[in-house]
């Protein structure tokens, strides 16, 4: 938890990992892409605050230690969400999979969530792994990675029937959250990759699950907020987005956030810190601090104490069943996270939806 | 012709290319490593990109728009995308003037015109806001393109809307749907102003991460780099 000027949090860091991205677990005649990708993530880093950057050495391979107390000891994070992310076809024994998150999980009672994923290229294989995943380590939570490479095939989209078999299976067994990510990615090739509208689709037919887009879209957030605006089951998962833009371009991390509190609301952000790209502690620091920085973005929706509570803790607790104890709740008078079905976007008494 | 002005003649080319996706010159965006002109009178360019995995399509597009512009002046000429995980295919396929789709074979079915239309749409878009937001509180929806005081921001507009054959003259509606062309109606406008801005501040934001993972990367200046 933090405690700020009286105020205290409930920190739910939904979106972070455990990797192994070290040359000890680079496919032979992969090395050039397990290299390319763990830069390409190191130079995210390089947007934090310089005294929160680690040498690539440490990011490739950071140990149990060090998580545990970046995120828990001084991270201020009560309860961690692992997100799986395989590509094993670069890394031998997967990049972060579900039972080396579990695995740490099982040594920490309390503190993690682990979830799990599938590949709908898998095939029936791939079914029966889910079912597995989701009964021993009981995940209620997805993440789906469409840019992972797999035999030859770049990349697929949430709208693929195999895709739809896969997540009927899913809501069968009892997950509730599905997280996607679609960057960096690069398939298919003449289109534009990072296109959200498969999630659009998805999310109309499985109106029981809640679809978590990490990132926000990044770098389709315009097309990822209109979606929002229409799908009552939509979350804006703010990875990268306070990590990212925070610290790097804090004009444009105050537009936003504005954009976001305007089309999606304040019910449907989640804070995740995407650790080990960034640790939790600057960000939860700076975002309890935050406020538009000037009168310019005035006729964007107000941001409070009850606002910065929701985001950081009590809608991922609310997604995810997690109790919170009395303290952390919001005060009379302060709401509590919407329900999804009073989504912002889809209320009448969205500002959004006054413009429609 | 001296060497330097021969070196700023290509920056000059080169700033004419934009990238599609972030609607910014390659040279501002500092994606220029070098430009110069070997001994043997060839113009050679090489590019790189903020990162390992950057979309393959868009590099393909700076690489190709490279080459024609630099082959344009004259010279013999050699585009070369460095440090990303296509450039083979990238660098071989512009040289070689194949098009995406042979350049990518089996893998890319169409050319990459539709692509850049929708990226040149997201630019009409973001430049709507540019130029309206300083206009709040007159009647945008009646106003034409010619009622609007001259400045870099409508000069700019003008350009996208007409690379998209959309209607850009002066007696042309100021506020039209990217898509079809069609003037927006007044009920309309309060949402369509609110995508515009959405729209802008998609493609600062993705601009601002751009640059610094760029930077991050090298340490060094583009040629024509534009610090912001």
């Amino acid at each position: 938890m933090y405690e700020k000027d009286g105020e205290k949090y409930f920190v739910v860091d939904s979106h972070m990992h455990y990797w192994n991205a070290g040359p000890d677990n680079w496919v032979p005649g992969a090395e050039q892409y397990a290299k390319g990708w763990i830069e390409c993530f190191h130079a995210y880093q390089g947007l934090g605050p310089p005294e929160t950057h680690w040498p690539i050495e440490k990011f490739m391979s950071y140990t149990e230690d060090d998580l545990m107390k970046d995120v828990f000891q001084d991270g201020y994070v009560d309860v961690a969400i692992f997100q799986p992310t395989y590509l094993t076809e670069w890394y031998r024994e997967g990049f972060n999979t579900t039972e080396k998150n579990a695995a740490l999980g099982a040594k920490h009672p309390g503190k993690f969530i682990a979830n799990t994923r599938f590949d709908p290229r898998d095939g029936d294989d791939g079914l029966k792994k889910l079912e597995e995943n989701v009964a021993r380590y009981g995940s209620i939570g997805l993440k789906l990675y469409t840019a992972e490479w797999n035999n030859g095939s770049r990349g697929w989209t949430l709208k693929d029937p195999a895709a739809y078999r896969y997540l009927e299976k899913a809501q069968e067994l009892g997950i509730k959250n599905v997280h996607v990510h679609k960057g960096p990615t690069i398939w298919p090739l003449d289109k534009d990759a990072f296109d959200v509208s498969d999630v659009d689709h998805a999310a109309t037919d499985f109106p029981q699950l809640n679809f978590i887009v990490e990132h926000v879209g990044l770098p389709r957030i315009e097309d990822f907020c209109f979606m929002a605006t229409q799908e009552p089951n939509v979350y804006a998962g703010l990875s990268v987005v306070i990590g990212g833009l925070m610290h790097a371009r804090p004009k444009f991390f105050a537009k936003v956030m504005g954009e976001l509190l305007f089309w999606v609301g304040e019910d449907k952000m989640t804070f995740g810190s995407d650790y080990g790209i960034w640790e939790p502690k600057w960000q939860i620091e700076g975002f309890v601090d935050w406020d538009y920085p000037s009168d310019e973005f005035s006729d964007y929706p107000r941001v409070t104490t009850a606002t910065k509570k929701k985001i950081l803790g009590l809608n991922a607790a609310k997604l995810y069943g997690i109790e919170v104890p009395q303290e952390f709740q919001l005060d009379q008078g302060e709401g509590e996270p919407a329900a999804r079905d009073d989504s912002v976007g889809v209320s009448s008494a969205s500002p959004a939806a006054s413009l429609g | 012709m001296t060497a330097t002005t021969t070196g700023s003649r290509i920056l000059a080319a080169l700033a004419e290319v934009r990238d599609p996706e972030l609607d910014e010159p390659i040279t501002t965006l500092g994606f220029v490593a070098s430009a110069v002109v070997t001994e043997d009178g060839a113009a050679e360019v090489h590019l790189r990109l903020p990162t390992y995995f950057c979309a393959p399509n868009f590099a393909y597009l700076m690489v190709a728009d490279a080459y024609d512009q630099v082959a344009a002046l004259g010279y013999r000429t050699h585009v070369v995308l460095d440090d990303h995980f296509a450039s083979e295919a990238i660098n071989e396929g512009v040289a070689a003037r194949a098009g995406f789709v042979k350049s990518f074979d089996g893998e890319a079915v169409d050319e990459l015109d539709s692509l850049r239309a929708d990226f040149l749409r997201k630019a009409v878009l973001a430049g709507t806001d540019a130029v309206c937001r300083p206009l709040a509180g007159f009647p945008l929806a009646t106003m034409t393109l010619g009622d609007v005081p001259a400045s870099p921001a409508l000069s700019r507009l003008k350009r996208r809307r007409r690379d998209l054959g959309l209607p850009c003259t002066d007696d042309t509606p100021l506020l039209i749907d990217p898509k079809t062309g069609a003037a927006v109606g007044a009920d309309e406008v309060p949402l369509h102003l609110r995508k515009a801005r959405l729209t802008r501040t998609s493609l600062d934001a993705n601009t601002g991460i751009c640059r610094g993972m760029l930077r991050h990367r090298y340490d060094t200046d583009g040629q024509g780099e534009v610090a912001l």
